[in-house]
């Protein structure tokens, strides 16, 4: 149980955090004035790419998974990444049916 | 060893396999969204200029600082500034509140507009269309119970605090409520530009 | 058998007594036994069902029961046998028994989680028996609960579906509650590579619980959604897809095979050494297999969709990937052979039934391959050939796999044996009825027995036959080894701390366990197939 000595807790300053709320306001800001831009396909590219870098922001920071261990990133890693294939995966039949 | 040891870690490692349970659950409907924004792409996008993105755009600010809010109490427990802490948790519940307060405003307007569930003006709608409501309700139906359960939670924790129960040694639970909200906060993320601003 | 502690049949814990004691415990042990008693309950309830169904079919036409019964009786059957026995049997009762002694632990990383998901599971069975008995009669989907059947048969399907939820929540909770205690509670010793492979496949299993079950927790609550708000979401007429909904129903269900069967493994992979006295041959290469298996298992879903009009494309990679999946199940048969060859091998009852896993599982894993292969699936797909190739792996693998466990730890936790003579006939009686039974469905299917059908022409009525004959014989040998081991675990002769001679730590314990579980520090050092020096102690 070599895990269970380092107990050192990771105290997220509020400067921190407060600068990550303002970068998740204005990411908040900028995919509501890209969308009105009608970009075709990229719009959806966009979108998603501002919403998965705010997610990160959310998950490192106030969820501390920055100050975690290697084994904890793993994991969350594995979850989102088993939802991606399981979408994914999905579009194997949904994106060649019929023809 | 004793039957009663507080483990932090493991308390931690639990709270994040339920969260994974969390995602996969909203997971499912994903797979869902991104199968039927495949097929009927233009019909999703007259659904979403239906959808209030003032309100929208209102909850995703409203939930962003109430994660921040969240942090901020965590940081503030530890750093032993109990009074803040509790302060900012009852900020964390507030929000909550008005996010539910708006969910409700927007949900009445679209019953108003005679859009609910299987109503007879959504029948008349494109198949697109009424997929697109129907996933917009059990969604963020679904994600509005969550941010009731999450409010409740850091309700409970507020009184833990004031019994003394979560303190400068013993945070976990306060902790653990803060990822749940931060979970909620990010499903929130990915339904508003799904939604409100699908293309 | 050491006297100066209480075994945890009398110490409590608490200061209640009788059945309270009980129904408050945290004690791991007293949950696994309180889940072995209801699964062993529904299991003959589901056993009788079953028996109904091939009595049913015993000749064509109308035997016993009107079609519409014969529908909510394979229905039941699918329902109890899947959500309410086999998923929990090896992972809730016998890993409940043995997970946290095996790792030196004394108790679950969350006893009191334990107690709740354990009342989840009697909420969610009991709210499954409700569902027969009010609202339009007993659900007659079939346990896949496909759509668009599942969204207006008039049977009450919504109460079904809930209590699906809740029985996956419950196992969702154990899963969590077995990966934290395999991180946090291994006691000092107990490296990664001397966990026993049992809690290694316990290990490997919990992951599908966690990051599978919510799948089908949303997919049932959808169809609850459907049946109330009429949404339309898998509704043809309404837009919606319905093979969606297979998607769905499958990302879970698929890899649920493997909740079902990775234990049974697990359970094999801690007999099979114990009984050649050798150390088990490859143990990294099978603990890995595990991890392999659970991740390879998550991504052949789809295969069970080969005609449901899903993309060519798509039958060709998730028939591809099935067979990927043969591998690392196919390594576990071969060590287990390798550990057999030049053992020193002495057949005690859990080795016969570990050796029956392993040919029952054989035949059920290859004929899986056959139906995984697109181009012959077509031929079988829906037909008694998977009704038996189903059987083969869940009730051969699973079924015979938690007998093993059960005739291998039960006489540790009460503390007395069963009549080893007895268990052999039964397992003997047992794997000849069994045979009988399914061994006729794999060649009617290839005829073209289309499953779940009332009634059938009179060119399968042989196979029926032979079938529900040996479905008498199988019920026999269930009944003797049943009441043999009840015999045994009530007026049996005592025994010590070690009848088999097993190295794992559940066995260097007093006989029952204490409380919390060691009456000394357990030397978690030592590995777990290392038998120098360990001679069995009746």
């Amino acid at each position: 149980m070599s895990e269970n000595h380092e107990h050192q807790h990771h105290i997220l300053s509020i400067k921190t955090a407060g600068i990550i709320l303002v970068l998740l306001l204005l990411l908040t800001g900028t995919t509501v004035a890209v969308s009105r831009i009608d970009l075709g396909f990229l719009n959806v590219a966009v979108a998603l790419t501002l919403a998965v870098t705010k997610a990160l922001l959310v998950i490192l920071f106030f969820m501390h998974m920055k100050y975690e261990n290697r084994f904890m990133q793993m994991i969350v890693f594995l979850c989102f990444l088993l939802l991606a294939i399981f979408i994914g995966m999905t579009f194997f039949d949904l994106a060649y049916r019929g023809g | 060893m004793s039957n009663t040891h507080k483990d932090y870690a493991g308390a931690k490692l639990g709270m994040w396999l339920f969260l994974f349970t969390e995602v996969l659950l909203f997971g499912g409907m994903f797979v869902l969204y991104a199968a039927y924004l495949h097929e009927y792409r233009a019909d999703f996008h007259v659904g979403g200029k239906q959808l209030d993105v003032f309100i929208g755009t209102l909850n995703t600010v409203v939930l962003l600082f109430s994660s921040f809010a969240i942090a901020a109490a965590i940081t503030f427990i530890q750093q032993g500034k109990k009074k803040l802490a509790v302060n900012f948790t009852y900020l964390t519940i507030a929000c909550a509140g008005i996010f539910v307060i708006n969910k409700t405003i927007e949900w009445r307007a679209k019953f108003h507009h005679g859009i609910w569930p299987d109503s007879p003006h959504l029948r008349e709608m494109s198949h697109g269309e009424n997929i697109f409501f129907g996933l917009y309700f059990l969604m963020t139906g679904l994600h509005a119970v969550h941010v009731v359960i999450g409010a409740i939670l850091l309700s409970v924790m507020v009184w833990f605090m004031k019994k003394d129960v979560i303190n400068q040694q013993d945070f976990v639970k306060l902790e653990n409520a803060g990822l749940y909200w931060h979970i909620v906060d990010l499903i929130w993320i990915f339904l508003f530009p799904l939604f409100y601003l699908v293309l | 058998m050491s006297n100066n502690s209480l075994s945890f049949w009398e110490d409590s814990g608490s200061s209640r007594s009788g059945i309270m004691a009980w129904l408050t415990t945290t004690d791991h042990k007293r949950i696994g036994l309180m889940y072995m008693y209801i699964i062993l309950a529904m299991f003959i309830a589901g056993l009788c069902l079953g028996l109904a169904i091939r009595l049913e079919l015993i000749a064509p036409g109308r035997t016993i029961m009107d079609a519409q019964t014969y529908n909510t009786v394979f229905t039941l059957h699918g329902v109890i046998m899947i959500f309410i026995v086999v998923i929990p049997s090896i992972p809730a009762a016998i890993g409940n028994l043995v997970l946290p002694i095996q790792l030196g632990a004394e108790d679950v990383a969350f006893p009191r989680l334990n107690l709740f998901s354990w009342y989840l599971y009697v909420g969610g069975t009991l709210l499954a028996l409700v569902s027969l008995f009010t609202g339009g009669g007993a659900p007659d989907t079939g346990w896949t609960f496909y759509v668009p059947f599942s969204e207006f048969t008039t049977t009450n399907v919504s109460v079904a579906v809930i209590a699906v939820f809740i029985l996956g929540f419950s196992s969702i909770l154990t899963g969590l509650n077995f990966i934290t205690t395999i991180h946090r509670l291994r006691a000092p010793g107990m490296t990664w590579t001397k966990i026993p492979l049992f809690t290694w496949s316990l290990y490997a299993t919990g992951w599908i619980q966690v990051l599978a079950t919510p799948v089908l927790g949303i997919t049932v609550l959808l169809i609850f959604a459907e049946r109330v708000l009429g949404v339309g979401l898998f509704d043809p007429n309404k837009g919606g897809d319905p093979i969606l909904y297979q998607h769905l129903f499958w990302i879970y269900s698929h890899p649920a095979v493997y909740i079902m069967i990775l234990p049974a493994m697990g359970v094999v992979s801690d007999i099979i050494p114990v009984f050649a006295r050798k150390p088990i041959f490859g143990y990294k290469a099978i603990a890995f297999s595990s991890l392999m298996i659970a991740f390879a298992g998550s991504l052949v879903w789809a295969h069970h969709m080969f005609t449901s009009g899903m993309s060519d494309t798509a039958v060709l990679i998730f028939s591809l990937l099935t067979f990927v999946v043969a591998i690392p199940s196919a390594i576990k048969v071969f060590n287990w052979t390798a550990t057999l060859y030049k053992g020193s091998i002495s057949v005690e009852p859990p080795l016969l039934y570990a050796l029956g896993f392993i040919f029952l599982f054989s035949v059920g894993g290859l004929t899986g391959l056959i139906l995984g292969s697109a181009g012959t699936d077509v031929h079988v797909h829906d037909t008694y050939f998977v009704v038996s190739h189903f059987h083969y792996v869940i009730f051969g693998g699973t079924g015979f796999g938690m007998f093993a466990a059960a005739h291998f730890w039960l006489p540790k936790y009460y503390g007395r044996m069963y009549n080893k003579k007895i268990a052999k006939i039964a397992f003997y009686i047992l794997f000849v009825g069994f045979n009988l039974l399914y061994f006729p469905l794999f060649i009617i299917g290839l005829e073209g027995m289309p499953r779940r059908y009332y009634d059938y022409l009179p060119q399968y009525q042989e196979g029926h036959v032979i079938s529900t004959v040996g479905s008498w014989i199988l019920a026999v040998g269930i009944i003797i080894m049943l009441v043999n081991l009840w015999r045994g675990f009530t007026k049996g002769e005592k025994v010590g701390r070690n009848p088999w001679g097993a190295a794992t730590l559940e066995w260097a314990t007093p006989t029952p366990p204490p409380l919390l579980n060691f009456d000394e520090e357990p030397d978690a050092s030592r590995k777990p197939y290392d038998f120098r020096g360990i001679t069995p102690d009746e």
